[in-house]
């Protein structure tokens, strides 16, 4: 039993989850208990959002140093535009429209990785130039339309099962089967390999060209899944819809204990992260202090977890 | 797994003869960059190529070379620092606003900033944390602070400040002058003296360094330190342009310095870096942000595509020179 526990202290992902839980501990604390069901549900359908973005992220970050998706937060305003715009309010044509999505995100990865590839441009700055483009697409894609969700889409990303949002139990699941494709397929090994070492990954017979741009059309599909489910949470798409997701999925990714380094990738820590920030939004907001104040203490908050936390102890 | 690595295990001598080719190579990309913007903006109008035109189209590259030269330090100590842009933004505040009032407090304010840097560097360095998080949450910090001082836009420079980034020396434009003077300040600090090479050492070699006696902590509060000494002086020339300031008037200035930095031949990993190059690729960054953007008429819904494409074209120069096979 004592090695169990110690076993799982040892996890570097368990410290998000204690961050996740002492915030919330101090909300309800706040308010002597009140709302504390209701902050768990609307964190982790909030949540949800995060971790779909910070697989993707997750996947890029994990190439190795330098590899990192800057330009998801356009790649969910424009993929949410275009979800709307062709399930056009109609319950119908829902699955059609979750496909283009997901289409429009796996293009825009593509794209990511072809100026990469062709150009040799750096990551940072390749998704970086590609997301001033995806933003401008959609402001002249969306403009003057009435881009709300098909009622049944809006209500389905909605939906709770005793307190438990149906979009969480589905992430849930699918973080599963992240976790399963990171650490038990050929396709997840591969990138682990790389970011250790992509000279060495290459000389073991590893096709290092595929395995990035699937890793880059990954993310981008991922963003367009996000763009898609946030547009019909919130009820309406806009260009500004997936701002707050450049910053935040790196976030979730490095505060649930991936390495920077690459190499070295962590799917439940994402969860933890993701509930981690939320609640730590939530529990600022229930103290009802400004906005000045709000900022502070989220970062001092997030250097002293991840102080307390302390960082890669094997210095290789 | 760096080309250097793979350049060690060939004689020596051609060794030699491919590092030099290398390092040119490197150095000439970032001008080479910058040159396509300038021709670009020559063709377009010509009458901007003056000493006037120059004065107008650099100034705002002031600050983002000076930011771009921070985020340099970091990156050469093999760190990335997140939190450069609201940095900048939050002494931009106290610049409009105690500096002016009460100039010796806000010198204080400002020293202790730097102060600030160094103890997140020692912090990132004795616990071993990924300095992207730690910088991250230093972000909020910054803007935190900066909203909490100065609520709403306003302040006004000190008028000294005002002053010196007025100035307009004969001949050459003032932008021009301090991009030259920031980048030999730096090129001479970092890639000139012994304990520049120790400070990049620290990022290309840490454990080589460690063992050769020096001290890692030090030179990881040294790095910080400097980030945080350029990102003051950034926030002052921006303040001194634009006279009044903002809590969010730096934030962009995270990614425009992150990109300077590669654009000019840096990389995010084994302590290589370019001053020169760093400075180069800001001033083409500010160039192909706004003036070539105005001398081509785009329309504004598109100018933030064409500022992504020319980044891109800019870039692309590179597939042109750079040997096969130089991805890590």
């Amino acid at each position: 039993m004592n090695g169990a526990v110690r076993k799982l202290l040892a996890k570097p992902w368990i410290w998000s989850y204690f961050g996740a839980l002492l915030v919330w501990l101090a909300a309800i604390f706040f308010t002597r208990g009140y709302g504390a069901g209701g902050m768990v549900t609307a964190a982790l359908s909030l949540a949800v959002f995060m971790v779909v973005v910070g697989v993707g992220q997750m996947f890029v970050i994990s190439l190795g140093p330098g590899n990192v998706d800057l330009s998801l937060p356009a790649n969910i305003g424009l993929a949410s535009a275009v979800a709307m715009k062709v399930m056009a309010g109609d319950d119908g044509l829902v699955a059609i429209g979750l496909l283009a999505a997901l289409f429009c995100g796996l293009a825009i990865g593509t794209v990511n990785y072809l100026l990469i590839w062709a150009l040799r441009i750096p990551p940072i700055i390749a998704t970086l130039s590609a997301s001033f483009i995806i933003q401008s697409i959609d402001i002249g894609y969306g403009r003057g339309l009435q881009i709300k969700p098909p009622p049944g889409f809006a209500d389905f990303t909605n939906i709770q099962i005793l307190g438990i949002p149906v979009l969480a139990i589905l992430t849930v699941l699918f973080t599963a089967g992240a976790g399963v494709a990171l650490q038990r397929t050929a396709y997840g090994r591969s990138v682990l390999a790389i970011g250790q070492n992509m000279r060495a990954a290459r000389l073991a017979g590893i096709r290092v060209g595929l395995v990035r741009f699937a890793t880059y059309a990954l993310s981008g599909t991922l963003g367009g899944l996000d763009g898609a489910l946030l547009a019909g949470y919130f009820r309406g798409a806009n260009v500004d819809i997936g701002n707050e997701y450049l910053l935040t999925s790196i976030a979730v990714v490095v505060i649930g204990g991936t390495s920077v380094a690459g190499g070295k990738a962590n799917v439940p820590g994402i969860w933890g992260a993701a509930l981690f920030l939320v609640l730590l939004l939530t529990m600022l907001n229930t103290f009802g202090v400004s906005a000045g104040v709000r900022l502070l203490l989220t970062g001092l908050i997030i250097v002293g977890v991840i102080t307390a936390a302390g960082g890669d102890k094997a210095l290789d | 797994m760096t080309a250097a690595s793979t350049a060690a295990a060939q004689p020596a001598a051609r060794t030699m003869g491919k590092l030099k080719a290398q390092r040119l190579l490197r150095a000439l990309l970032p001008a080479l960059s910058l040159a396509l913007v300038l021709m670009a903006i020559a063709t377009l109008n010509p009458r901007a190529i003056s000493y006037f035109g120059f004065t107008l189209m650099l100034n705002l590259a002031i600050p983002i070379a000076l930011a771009t030269i921070a985020q340099m330090f970091v990156i050469a100590g093999n760190d990335l620092d997140l939190s450069i842009g609201p940095f900048v933004g939050f002494v931009g505040c106290v610049t409009a606003t105690w500096l002016r009032d009460t100039p010796l407090v806000g010198i204080l304010m400002l020293l202790g900033c730097i102060g600030v840097y160094a103890a997140v560097g020692a912090l990132i360095y004795l616990r071993n944390l990924p300095s992207i998080v730690v910088t991250l949450g230093m972000s909020f910090v910054w803007q935190g602070l900066a909203i909490l001082l100065l609520p709403k836009p306003g302040g006004r420079a000190p008028d000294w400040l005002l002053t010196t980034m007025g100035v307009k020396p004969p001949l050459v434009p003032f932008p021009i002058l301090a991009a030259l003077l920031i980048a030999a300040v730096a090129y001479f600090g970092l890639m000139r003296t012994s304990y520049g090479a120790i400070l990049r050492g620290s990022g290309g070699n840490s454990v080589a360094i460690g063992r050769a006696g020096w001290s890692l902590l030090k030179a990881k509060m040294a790095l910080f330190a400097l980030t945080g000494l350029f990102g003051v002086l950034s926030g002052l020339a921006l303040i001194g342009i634009t006279t009044s300031a903002d809590a969010n008037i730096g934030n962009g200035y995270t990614l425009l310095s992150i990109a300077g930095v590669i654009l000019g031949g840096g990389e995010f990993v084994g302590g290589r870096v370019s001053p020169v190059g760093a400075v180069i690729g800001a001033l083409t960054l500010a160039l192909a942000a706004s003036p070539l953007l105005t001398f081509m008429q785009i329309p504004p819904d598109w100018q933030v595509a064409a500022n992504g494409a020319i980044l891109i074209v800019v870039l692309a120069a590179r597939v042109l020179i750079s040997p096969k096979g130089a991805e890590r």
